[in-house]
């Protein structure tokens, strides 16, 4: 490692005249903050791995630590989701009466619209809430969003679970297209796994995103046909607005809900151009939301 | 914030290269492993209320409508145009009061905190000794190990084979099972230590490890970061306890308002440090 000929050249004052950067130069020193190059950056962020899976592992654990019951609350906060929400649009509200299978309808919507709901929320606060992580140690910063989001994929486990078990009782019949459900999902994996990417680096930046998430959450909420069908919304609409159900339609949100249940649900169709409008959000999603991201990468935990 | 004058004691120490070869020639057989050029760290802050701040909703509405910024963001400039070089075999003491910009220079050279200008070089990666944030106090000894030993990018079977080593130089023995919120302060504080320096570093930046645990244990903590000065390239070593600095450290930089006041050899620099 020691290279003496050069070091009596420093000693003798042959870096007098040297720059500090010509110094380092000629050492064959690198800077400390430079950004990978993209294929190299996914090497890491691969080789980081067991990080990404037990940081999610360890954060949902501690998540429930504190609580008798513990990690039985994975499956009991889905049920008690789905026990909500059937009280409020399905009792009270009464939204059954044109949908077959409304409960079945209403609890895929909601357990599928949550999914991405807690990721991308979780992903744009992975930055902001972890500085001092970043700021201690190294790695690509883009194994905290994606901790977030595995994380979520273990929680929908066992939502998935509680759903299929109240498909069943719902008097759905096991078919050959169940065999999709794990391709569907995997699409909607890939989705949020951009889109909470390209809000990490939003939320890490402007910090006024985390107050303002809830609203924009809520109102794709309702706009992503989970308590209703959006044909049936859109219906009474006159002729010339008849293009609002596509654009509805073309919500990727919507998208994965319709598939689901299309899956799921024996007799509910899903629209004709859903597996295309899935695939198109996935890949677009995560190319876009992994590129802005790492544009970014040296200046995460600044400020 | 007022530029820091310079006081009538203060000895201006050399921040050029070739004053630095004359300054520190003992270490000057090794190769520059950390080369710092006039690196300059500025800090935002958020929420530091200024005096007419009130802090509720209707002075920020007012605010907006002035179409004035945000006064609670205000700019700290931690670390002050400080340029050395560092060589290989090396082991550096950061002395200074609190604030002097210790922990930021340090983070600096770890790549953690992007200067503001200026830049760091460095041979291979520096790592900060310190898994802290890392960890989480819900979860086991055992996760916990785990996990940090993860976030420092160690691989499962280094994990595997470093596991009982961490257990036993922490000398929690059976707490290991409990979560770490059961710990004592000096219990935490020795398995943290334990798991950073599972790792073997190029250039290995201590943040007042030292100050932890009791005797026995600071003891031989000290032993173990003698072990890491000889794998490791570079030490850089930030702590209060100027005992521990002047054993460990063969060359001292004193930070005064995040420039550098004096640099040079321990015994040297400690006794300024003192008499200031």
């Amino acid at each position: 490692m020691s290279q003496p000929d050069s070091a009596v050249a420093d000693a003798q004052g042959g870096a007098a005249t040297e720059s500090l950067a010509a110094l380092a130069k000629r050492h064959g020193l690198r800077r400390a903050i430079a950004r990978p190059s993209l294929p190299y950056y996914v090497g890491q962020l691969w080789a980081r791995r067991h990080f990404v899976l037990k940081y999610a592992t360890s954060r949902n654990v501690s998540k429930y630590s504190q609580s008798m019951l513990g990690q039985l609350w994975q499956l009991l906060t889905p049920l008690l989701n789905a026990g909500v929400y059937y009280l409020m649009f399905g009792v009270i509200l009464d939204q059954k009466k044109d949908i077959g299978n409304y409960t079945a309808f209403l609890i895929t919507g909601v357990f599928i619209f949550t999914f991405t709901q807690r990721t991308v929320s979780g992903g744009a606060k992975s930055i902001s809430n972890n500085l001092s992580l970043i700021r201690a140690l190294h790695f690509p910063r883009a194994a905290l969003p994606l901790a977030y989001a595995v994380q979520e994929l273990q929680q929908l486990m066992w939502s998935m679970l509680v759903l299929i078990g109240i498909v069943l009782l719902t008097g759905e019949p096991v078919t050959m297209t169940w065999l999709f459900i794990p391709v569907a999902l995997l699409l909607q994996l890939t989705f949020n796994v951009g889109a909470s990417l390209f809000m990490a680096r939003v939320g890490a930046f402007a910090r006024d995103m985390n107050q303002l998430l809830p609203f924009i959450m809520r109102t794709w909420l309702y706009a992503s046909g989970v308590f209703f069908s959006i044909p049936d919304r859109v219906a009474d609409l006159p002729e010339s607005l008849a293009f609002v159900q596509y654009i509805m339609e073309l919500n990727p949100a919507a998208a994965y809900i319709e598939l689901m249940r299309d899956l799921l649900i024996y007799d509910h169709p899903a629209p004709q151009w859903a597996w295309t409008t899935a695939i198109f959000w996935a890949v677009f999603a995560l190319v876009i939301g992994f590129w802005y991201f790492w544009r970014a990468e040296e200046r995460y935990g600044r400020g | 914030m007022a530029e820091a004058k310079p006081m009538a004691m203060e000895r201006v120490w050399p921040l050029t290269a070739e004053e630095q070869e004359a300054t520190t020639t003992s270490s000057a057989t090794g190769t520059p492993t950390v080369i710092v050029d006039d690196l300059n760290i500025v800090y935002k802050v958020w929420g530091a209320a200024s005096a007419e701040e009130k802090g509720n909703a209707a002075t920020a509405l007012l605010r907006l409508v002035r179409r004035q910024g945000r006064p609670e963001m205000r700019e700290v400039h931690a670390v002050r145009g400080v340029s050395f070089v560092a060589r290989h075999g090396d082991a550096i003491g950061i002395i200074g009061r609190n604030g002097s910009g210790k922990s930021t220079l340090l983070r600096a050279i770890a790549g953690l905190l992007p200067p503001a200008s200026g830049s760091v070089y460095t041979d291979g990666q520096p790592s900060l000794l310190g898994v802290n944030a890392a960890l989480m106090k819900e979860l086991t000894g055992e996760r916990n190990i785990t996990l940090g030993c993860y976030a420092m990018g160690m691989t499962p079977s280094e994990v595997k084979a470093k596991y009982d080593e961490i257990v036993d130089f922490s000398g929690i023995g059976e707490f290991v099972q409990f979560p770490m919120s059961t710990y004592s302060s000096g219990m935490g504080a020795r398995l943290r230590f334990a798991i950073a320096s599972a790792k073997v570093h190029d250039v290995l930046l201590i943040d007042e490890a030292l100050a932890t645990g009791d005797r026995e244990f600071r003891k031989r903590s000290q032993k173990r970061i003698m072990q890491m000065r000889e794998s490791a390239g570079t030490v850089f070593l930030v702590a209060h306890n100027l005992d521990v600095i002047e054993e460990t450290c063969n060359r001292v930089i004193w930070l005064h308002k995040g420039k550098i006041k004096m640099d040079g050899d321990p015994a040297e620099v400690i006794s300024a440090y003192n008499k200031a």
